[in-house]
């Protein structure tokens, strides 16, 4: 069984570093995994998409990701203009970066939305809007229980180090408690 | 726990370099071949591996130090792609011209114009006609397995040849998938120092790729062409010692993905096997006879054993990321020639796929195997857009 | 669209890439209250992106506005706020 994440940011947000969280903490759950990106324009604010695979043997397909299990959304703004739920498959999740409630969006799809406000969230925890990628993962991992928190956990302090390692991880249980706690 | 380690495939692949222990590395930076080169230039910098990093002012320079430095006794690496692999060209001639073994990794990616940063494989293609060794791989894993089999088939004695590991650039140095690398002394006793042949000394002086007038050159282009040809049993031969010593498959000159029973082989080179294996599957779940010939030794070509391999399929499907402009794909164009004069007559149809980096999917190859299965097609582009109107073509 | 013999391009062309959707920041609201129509927003845009024909009359096309505040700062009389987009599209 394989499942396809799309993410959909721009560059020099962090997507990358969202699909390699992802995709190290697949592997410390003992599953296989690829990430990659695409670029576009190659400058920072262009949108951009990073893709993840994660499953029980060798991933091979290395197109793009056209019909996703998941959708991760790093920046409201993509809302404009990009249909970032295209293709997502019924019954998949989008998560989205976004205040409001995910009913509010508009947004026509044959899978489930939810949005976490992962701005405020880095906001308020590393003193920045724009790192919003362990938020993402909290309320993607709370909604879908794809990968282990002590997963994530190595693949945070893999990646980040020091403060940022504790900020990330606080920003990332953040996330998760406010999905879980709404209790659907 | 799966083995290996999580990594992004250029800090892999630079890794697996460092475990060669080049002495002399030096490149010039592009896109998408840079990571790796900044991941090299940082291990030697961090004096993980005792090496020269030579830095240039251009890929023409970086080949020729390489070429000196070769010449010099050393194990060399360089690595460019695109652009920087045409402005290597001439030396790519002189260092398999002076039978120097010399490895490089060639990171695929399109050549201008239009400007173009993307992958494909017409940069290596281009120079399969260069006397070099050609290998390419599906992954990461691959990538590194190839490198390390690349200096021992390079240096082996019987050879004295240049081997470039090409690898479909942003595919694979930019994603992250596991890859698990050798310790050094596994390494070290796959891969023994190098021991030159001739070599440039002070005491000893000589001069290498000295001038050869009608009389002579025609003799040294037919030592390379055997020397090639010889070279396939030992291509294969060190792959075997490969799979033994790390007890995971190497396949050699290609890998069969179930060729033998199927009626309809496709024939491919690189990452986008991958995509294609999974077209595969799919294709035989619904009872399709569909196999795939993945060719990772395209130079020399093992003409032989792709005719053994390939002489009981109806429908051969070369699906390739170049194209011989005003012929073929090259890999079609070759793959009919091994049927001339046979028994076995296959239809080979040739499909040019992906140019530019444009996204390779699993519909793409299903429409190419059906097309080849109706009729015959010479070089037929797949997945070009039909709502882009191009002057000089549409009426 | 089409592809012209060696993708030959005229000034101009690159109308049609709508760069706007590169905006993250935020986009310039024009508050048309205090403007002495003094231009230098429009000259100031890097995008070349505003227009204007006298007081309270400027505005952003925001198909190529890549939101980078210029404009708010070098106003002189403080009529060009910037906005969050994030309430806009939902």
């Amino acid at each position: 069984m394989m499942k396809e994440i799309r993410i959909h940011a721009r560059a020099g947000q962090g997507a990358i570093t969202t699909a390699t969280i992802l995709a190290n903490a697949a592997f410390e759950d003992g599953k296989y995994a690829l990430s990659f990106p695409t670029f576009g324009a190659a400058r920072m604010g262009a949108p951009m998409n990073a893709f993840v695979r994660i499953g029980d043997n060798p991933i091979r397909v290395r197109s793009q990701i056209y019909k996703p299990d998941y959708v991760l959304v790093q920046d409201p703004t993509l809302l404009r203009g990009f249909d970032v739920v295209a293709g997502l498959k019924p019954g998949g999740l989008a998560v989205i970066n976004h205040s409001k409630p995910a009913s509010e969006l508009g947004l026509v799809t044959g899978g489930w939305v939810l949005t976490v406000p992962a701005s405020r969230i880095a906001r308020e925890i590393m003193g920045r809007a724009d790192r919003v990628n362990t938020a993402l993962i909290g309320a993607f991992i709370a909604a879908t229980g794809e990968l282990s928190l002590e997963a994530l956990e190595k693949a945070i302090y893999t990646r980040f180090s020091g403060k940022a390692a504790e900020d990330n991880w606080k920003a990332l249980v953040e996330a998760y408690n406010e999905v879980k706690n709404r209790g659907n | 726990m799966v083995k290996g380690r999580m990594l992004q495939g250029a800090r892999a692949m630079a890794e697996m370099v460092a475990l060669c222990r080049p002495k002399v590395i030096s490149a010039y930076p592009i896109t998408p071949q840079t990571l790796i080169v900044e991941e090299l230039s940082q291990i030697v910098a961090d004096g993980d591996l005792e090496a020269e990093f030579i830095n240039v002012e251009g890929e023409h320079s970086a080949a020729s130090v390489c070429l000196g430095a070769c010449a010099a006794g050393a194990r060399v690496f360089t690595c460019s792609s695109s652009q920087g692999i045409l402005l290597m060209s001439e030396v790519i001639f002189n260092i398999s011209g002076m039978r120097l073994p010399v490895v490089m990794i060639c990171v695929n990616r399109s050549v201008s114009a239009p400007l173009n940063i993307w992958n494909d494989q017409q940069d290596s293609m281009i120079l399969r006609d260069s006397g070099w060794i050609q290998l390419y791989a599906e992954n990461n894993q691959e990538t590194c397995d190839l490198l390390l089999q690349a200096y021992r088939i390079a240096e082996d004695h019987r050879v004295m040849l240049p081997v470039m590991v090409c690898a479909d650039g942003y595919v694979l140095p930019h994603a992250y998938e596991i890859v698990d690398l050798p310790d050094q002394e596994k390494a070290d006793a796959f891969l023994p120092f190098y021991e030159p042949i001739y070599k440039l000394d002070v005491e000893n002086p000589s001069t290498m790729g000295a001038y050869a007038d009608p009389e002579k050159y025609m003799e040294t282009r037919y030592m390379i062409q055997e020397t090639l040809k010889k070279s396939i049993p030992i291509v294969e031969e060190v792959a075997r010692d490969f799979s033994n010593t790390f007890a995971r498959p190497s396949y050699g000159l290609f890998e069969n993905y179930h060729v033998d029973d199927s009626s309809t082989v496709v024939v491919a080179l690189g990452s986008m096997a991958g995509t294609i294996k999974d077209a595969i599957d799919e294709l035989r779940t619904e009872g399709e006879k569909v196999g795939l010939l993945r060719m990772i030794c395209y130079r020399p070509f093992p003409k032989e054993a792709l005719y053994e391999a390939l002489r009981n399929a109806v429908n051969i499907v070369v699906i390739e990321k170049d194209i011989s402009l005003g012929a073929s794909g090259a890999v079609a164009t070759d793959m009919r020639a091994i049927f001339q004069g046979r028994d076995a007559s296959p239809r080979i149809s040739g499909f040019v796929i992906g140019l530019g980096g444009r996204d390779v999917t699993i519909d793409d190859i299903k429409l190419a195997i059906k097309k080849a299965q109706q009729q015959f097609e010479d070089a037929d582009f797949i997945g070009l857009k039909e709502e882009l109107e191009l002057e000089g073509i549409d009426a | 669209m089409k592809i012209t013999l060696g993708t030959v391009t005229h000034p101009g062309g690159s109308r049609v890439n709508k760069t706007g959707s590169w905006r993250t920041a935020g986009k310039p609201h024009f508050l048309h209250q205090r403007c002495i129509a003094c231009d230098l927003c429009a000259l100031s845009c890097p995008e070349g992106c505003i227009f204007g024909t006298g007081q309270k009359t400027y505005y952003a096309n925001e198909d190529y506005c890549k939101g980078c505040g210029i404009c708010a700062n070098v106003c002189p009389v403080e009529d060009i706020e910037m906005v969050s987009e994030e309430d806009e599209h939902g």
